[in-house]
């Protein structure tokens, strides 16, 4: 997890390159395609960086998103005001110039399955569909009309513009906003209400700040723009009004005990310390598994008991050999620039593979 | 882009498009659906998919004009293209040869209640088929319906077409007058709600599918999530049909309202 400043500070510095640069990005030379069609699944950072490997290698590549928009995490998660659309925009236009073929609305399992695949004559495929499963708590009231994912929250904003007026998608603009979590992802969610014009933005976090997986910019900049944290806070229960709307939390506080098996200092409850808090938003933001539709859909895949899909960590490679995994379904929830790393060696070795 | 070859009008209010879609006319079964997005600004709203023609390459939606999302769809004109269609989602629906089938449905249940009535009926059962309405002008798909069932029953509010009154009342009518092995439910939440409670006094399993608010219909969001049997199941992955005896309808009333306000 620490390795998350290099990735996102690497975007951000390219995003400052980018207003110096652009325009006169060159499209670097392509060599000869050798006709391999190649086909990737999810267009995510992952994806995107096979894909530009790939086709500087000389294969045809096709990549299959099941949204509307290429991007994955970059595009539907990440906020606008960390790393700007036009930013990534850049990247997929470039690889587009360079030939690679983008299907959105696709969705492999669903709309193609495996098999048609094959029958399309694709040589090779690299699954990189993300961990996109939200994760709840199961708590009493966790569905009550105001509470959400993090994953709907960012991508009712970002992807489909909903704070923007003319947009037809809806999102509620809370005053009392608590965001559950320490991870970056909480952080986005956390300043974007803030910027939907919150006036109180909490961080609800069951450990204390130290043990906060988010990266420590992140949480200076929410703390800059003025997001309180409730650490050792544990929500236990959500209560509504009588339409079902969310109106308070009842809040568990929490000190630090022994250090659990991950070496963290686990948290456990005061007796009989619980606060109520009045908040019209909840943003439940604890984590994301991957999403079993691809791993399911392919008959001989090796899944871990986590849901990911089991690769060999050099080569990427899974059980089926014409499979390779990385990113989000294969590590769980990780970063950026350890997708783009794992895009990279599926690349090399499935180009070893296929040179044989 | 996906290009509309034909529009008609069911009734004032309710349209049905047959679109261009060939990978999800091959893919689908009947219960499947498809998320479909309207101008780049538009909302992802999910739809039934009511047939499909897989020489032809279509599928076949029919929409109900209820908000901004399908007032825009619906206005949209042959030769027109919708900026997305993405499918086919959801699990399909578990067609078996089982005996007697009630299929029910009211309002926009109506039209994703066809492909199942199809389908039972092709897999050699008894179907009987429940349409409910306000009143005539709402009655829609009743020859769609007659093709593909052994008896169909018209319900409407004010008895100006069929017999008066409510889907559960016909529902009834069919359990006490013969062995019933499976009710089959699509419409307003409300109306499920009642099936459900009804079916349940007399023992038949019933399925409903639901029609939850869905952003990505993927199973990546959670703002389609419901509870059924005490746990929280995401209807675009887990669903749309699930053990109506088991769904907490009045939760999912209560969270397709979560918007009212804000539209
Ligand atoms: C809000 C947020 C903030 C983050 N902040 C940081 C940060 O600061 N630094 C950092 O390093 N990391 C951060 N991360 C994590 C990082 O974004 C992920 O680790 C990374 O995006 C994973 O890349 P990926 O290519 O594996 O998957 P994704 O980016 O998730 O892309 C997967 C794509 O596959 C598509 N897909 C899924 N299934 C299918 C299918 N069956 N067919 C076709 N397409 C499919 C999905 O729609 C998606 O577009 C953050 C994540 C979030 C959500
Ligand atoms: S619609 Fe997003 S998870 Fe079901």
């Amino acid at each position: 997890m620490k390795k998350q400043p290099v990735a996102i500070g690497y975007l951000e510095r390219f995003a400052a390159d980018y207003e110096r640069e652009s325009g006169n990005i060159s499209i670097p030379e392509i060599p000869v395609r050798n006709g391999i069609k190649i086909a990737v699944v999810g267009s995510g950072p992952a994806g995107l960086s096979f894909a530009g490997d790939m086709i500087k290698l000389g294969y045809s590549v096709t990549v299959f998103e099941a949204l509307h928009e290429i991007g994955g995490v970059l595009k539907y998660g990440i906020p606008e005001f960390r790393l700007p659309n036009a930013i990534v925009d850049v990247e997929i236009d470039n690889l587009r110039k360079m030939g690679v073929e983008f299907i959105p609305d696709c969705i492999i399992g669903k709309t193609l399955t495996y098999d048609d695949l094959h029958e399309m004559n694709f040589k090779g495929i690299f699954v990189a569909s993300g961990a996109g499963l939200p994760r709840f708590m199961n708590i009493p009231g966790e569905n009550l009309i105001g509470i959400m994912s993090s994953n709907e929250y960012l991508t009712r904003v970002n992807l489909m513009d909903a704070a923007n007026p003319e947009s037809d998608t809806p999102v509620i603009k809370g005053k009392n906003v608590a965001i559950i979590g320490g991870g970056n992802t909480a952080m986005d969610s956390v300043r974007t209400a803030r910027r939907l014009g919150a006036q109180r933005a909490m961080i609800i976090y069951r450990r204390s700040e130290e043990e906060m997986p988010a990266r420590i910019e992140e949480i200076k900049h929410a703390k800059e723009e003025g997001v309180e944290f409730l650490t050792l806070h544990n929500p236990i229960e959500y209560i509504g009004d009588e339409r079902g709307r969310v109106r308070q939390m009842r809040l568990q506080k929490m000190e630090l005990g022994e250090p659990d098996a991950s070496g963290r200092r686990s948290p456990v409850p005061i007796p009989n310390a619980i606060e109520t808090i009045d908040v019209d938003e909840v943003v439940v933001s604890v984590g994301v598994s991957p999403n079993p539709l691809v791993p399911n859909s392919i008959k001989g895949l090796q899944i871990s008991k986590w849901g990911t899909i089991v690769v060999n960590q050099e080569t990427m490679r899974s059980d089926l050999s014409d499979i390779y995994a990385g990113g989000d379904i294969v590590r769980g929830g990780a970063t950026v620039i350890l997708a783009m790393g794992d895009g990279r060696r599926a690349a090399a070795a499935m180009h070893e593979q296929l040179q044989k | 882009m996906n290009k509309i070859v034909s529009k008609e009008y069911f009734s004032e209010k309710v349209v049905k498009l047959v679109v261009e879609a060939p990978l999800i006319a091959r893919a689908r079964k009947a219960g499947h659906f498809v998320i479909v997005r309207v101008g780049e600004k538009g909302e992802r709203i999910p739809l039934t998919i009511a047939s499909a023609d897989t020489e032809k390459g279509t599928i076949t939606l029919v929409v109900q004009a209820v908000g901004r999302s399908s007032e825009k769809l619906c206005a949209l004109h042959v030769g027109d293209y919708i900026t997305d269609v993405v499918g086919p989602l959801g699990q399909a629906t578990h067609i078996d040869k089982i005996g007697t089938v009630v299929c029910c449905g009211g309002g926009v249940g109506v039209a994703p209640l066809l492909p199942i009535v199809e389908a039972f009926k092709k897999a050699g059962n008894r179907v009987i088929t429940v349409l409910a309405a306000r009143t005539k002008e709402l009655v829609i798909l009743e020859d769609e319906m007659k093709k593909n069932s052994d008896e169909v029953i018209i319900m409407t509010d004010d008895g100006s077409y069929g017999k008066k009154g409510l889907v559960t009342n016909g529902v009834e009518n069919v359990i006490n007058r013969e062995k019933v092995n499976l009710c089959v439910t699509i419409g307003p939440a409300i109306m499920m709600k009642f099936v459900s409670l009804l079916t349940k006094k007399y023992d038949v399993p019933t399925v409903a599918s639901l029609n939850t608010i869905m952003v990505d219909g993927t199973g990546m969001c959670g703002a389609c999530r419901i509870t059924v049997g005490g746990k929280t199941k995401f209807v675009c992955i887990d669903g749309p049909e699930f053990d109506a005896h088991q769904v907490d309808f009045d939760e999912m009333m209560m969270r397709l309202s979560s918007y009212k306000d804000v539209e």
